[in-house]
């Protein structure tokens, strides 16, 4: 009645109509765990907490919750959080990115450790 | 406990209240569906530092959160299927105002 609406974010979808909710379960893959575990080191750390993990996700709208994976999401923000707080800078990013690529081209090669 | 006094806590269980009808930009911690709609204090829980500035990694002051309830036809209007259902929401103090303050608005 006297709620303004004019102004909701498309995250904030309490009320709004809503399609059919998939109940799907599936088993995470071995890159969403760790990205799943990166959240946790990050925020034990101390260089940002979930409202900043949040926040992100917000503000990449609604075309990437429609085109991303859920830890597709996550790791973007999570990027982004760490730039922010000074964790690395975007040329150490890139930096390891290409190191990382270098490795090889399967999940496997470009691991450590093998 | 102690460490609670410098909190503002402004709410007694029981007051009726409404949640602020603003619509910032920006991280916010009160959902669009329940802003402007009128309840009653549950419950206090606990301070908490404000997520609304954690979320920019930013210092934050402890606000107060707490558990307020509506009735779904309060919330919902005619919409309610069950219009004397309760709903409870977590909102912190910010976002709260006492009902003898909303008239204004």
């Amino acid at each position: 009645m006297d709620t303004q609406t004019d102004g909701r974010r498309w995250h904030d979808m309490g009320g709004q109509d809503a399609g059919p909710i998939s109940d799907d379960q599936h088993d995470f893959s071995l890159w969403e765990k760790r990205v799943d575990a990166l959240m946790i080191l990050c925020s034990g750390k101390g260089y940002f907490t979930v409202d900043g993990l949040r926040r992100v996700l917000e503000d990449m709208g609604e075309e990437a919750f429609e085109t991303m994976s859920y830890y597709e999401r996550w790791i973007a923000s999570i990027n982004q959080n760490l730039i922010e707080s000074s964790a690395y800078t975007t040329e150490e990013l890139a930096t390891k990115m290409a190191e990382v690529e270098a490795r090889g081209t399967t999940y496997g090669d470009a691991s450590l450790g093998k | 406990m102690g460490t609670q006094a410098l909190v503002n806590d402004p709410f007694a269980v029981g007051t009726s209240v409404r949640i602020r009808p603003f619509m910032p930009p920006g991280h916010v911690r009160a959902p669009v569906y329940l802003r402007g709609k009128t309840g009653t204090i549950e419950r206090a829980i606990a301070p908490f530092k404000n997520p609304e500035q954690l979320a920019y990694g930013l210092p934050a002051k402890e606000h107060m959160l707490y558990r307020v309830r509506f009735r779904a036809g309060d919330v919902w209007d005619k919409d309610a299927e069950n219009p004397d259902d309760m709903i409870e929401a977590e909102i912190y103090a910010h976002w709260i105002e006492k009902m003898d303050q909303s008239h204004a608005a």
